[in-house]
């Protein structure tokens, strides 16, 4: 039976971490377990968690009065879900639900704070992966935000 | 440069704004053949002329098909077509998607929006001969759901697997449940040998400006990489100078392009 060091060793955002950095995740992750549709957080609730994505996949949304529900991000195998438990306030900016049957890995994002305050070279090897995404989220979002497909004259 | 009468077989609407149509000769020509990538200048009479790609099958020699936007007065009235109106073809005319040196390699088709038109083509010869190509991924961005295009056929390819099709959209409501993101988030999930592949892009430029920068940090190299660009036409056989791209004339050095020969020019903001 797989172990969960194994299963998050396997996971692209895992790659590469030395043994001790690992096991120091392994101490703060446990396996999880969504529904098709199911709410993982709300926007203003406490980011206390992240998800490393290992199979399925998950939409982040934000509501908007008289639109509803919109879906701007969908993330699937191998993708992180939830950076806010890095940045303070703590809070999650977004809501995330499961598209369909979703299986992950959850960080306690406070228990792996508190190791990165002790351990800054944990703390410098979780960002060199966390900032990436964002980067890449960034331009992502920037691209979307010029609506490229509307006909401009 | 004079355009022969075609006449209007059927004309249907993938989305809002956007149809397609199938031609038919007039003059006692059976066939027309064309290459991928390659366009045609259709003239309605009385209203204007417009440059189109050939969106149908390049083995349907008798179908002649095109795939429209209609946004401005020319294309507006060609929607408006019905079925028996002549229209004006004269093409085909440009360069064409590389078919041959794809062999052998994985193939990624990128497009955005109406940029798939141009693309079909390749497609369809694609599935044709299969066997001679690695793998082969579609990767396909549209602005919302209701504006996916050949939303019957894309469904077929991808349930024949012989190609991976793989759609998003820039933003849906909650009862979509495909991928959500630009075109570019498609490229991390294409599984592809960098070394031996070969990126056919079409659509909005800047769109095509981002999918080439995530190619490159994907390792594949800028010869191996084909650009469909689009400029305003009027002669197509490089005579008027209104499609001139630096020292390029779009409608005959183009409209497809690799783009390690066209990169500086997409560099300079005034062309």
């Amino acid at each position: 039976m797989e172990t969960l060091q194994g299963i998050l060793a396997d996971h692209p955002f895992a790659r590469g971490l030395k043994d001790g950095h690992l096991a120091l995740l392994v101490g703060c992750a446990s396996n999880i377990r969504f529904e098709a549709d199911q709410v993982v957080f709300r926007e203003g609730e406490e980011a206390n968690q992240f998800y490393l994505i290992r199979e399925g996949k998950m939409a982040i949304e934000l509501f908007a009065a008289e639109r509803g529900s919109i879906n701007i991000l969908t993330l699937t195998e191998g993708e992180v879900l939830g950076w806010s438990w890095l940045v303070p306030p703590y809070r999650w900016r977004f809501d995330a639900r499961a598209i369909q049957s979703t299986r992950a890995i959850a960080l306690d994002g406070k228990c792996l704070r508190e190791k990165c305050e002790r351990d800054h070279d944990l703390g410098y090897e979780l960002l060199k992966r966390v900032v990436p995404t964002m980067e890449e989220r960034l331009q992502a979002t920037r691209l979307q935000l010029l609506n490229v497909y509307e006909v401009h004259t | 440069m004079v355009p022969e009468s075609w006449c209007v077989r059927r004309l249907w609407w993938e989305t809002d704004d956007t149809f397609t149509f199938e031609l038919t000769p007039e003059n006692g020509r059976t066939k027309f053949h064309f290459l991928p990538g390659q366009f045609n200048m259709l003239y309605v009479f009385g209203v204007g002329e417009v440059p189109i790609s050939v969106s149908g099958d390049p083995a349907k020699a008798e179908r002649l098909m095109h795939t429209v936007r209609a946004v401005g007065p020319v294309t507006r009235a060609m929607g408006s077509l019905k079925r028996g109106t002549q229209l004006g073809v004269r093409g085909p005319f440009g360069t064409c998607w590389p078919m041959e040196q794809a062999v052998g390699k994985d193939i990624l088709i990128l497009a955005g929006g109406i940029g798939l038109a141009p693309l079909r083509p390749v497609v369809y010869e694609v599935l044709a001969k299969r066997q001679i190509f690695g793998r082969v991924y579609l990767l396909y961005g549209a602005r919302t759901p209701d504006d996916i295009l050949y939303t019957q056929e894309l469904p077929e390819l991808m349930k024949e697997a012989k190609l991976q099709a793989l759609v998003t959209v820039d933003r849906a409501g909650r009862d979509w449940t495909g991928n959500v993101g630009v075109v570019t988030t498609l490229i991390a999930k294409a599984q592809f040998d960098p070394g031996n592949s070969l990126a056919m892009v079409c659509g909005p430029e800047v769109m095509m400006r981002f999918t080439l920068r995530e190619l490159q940090k994907r390792g594949m190299r800028t010869d191996s990489v084909y650009i469909s660009m689009e400029r305003n036409m009027k002669c197509a056989v490089g005579f008027c100078g209104h499609c001139q791209f630096g020292s390029t004339f779009i409608c005959k050095d183009g409209p497809v392009f690799r783009y390690d020969q066209i990169q500086h020019l997409l560099a300079i903001r005034e062309v």
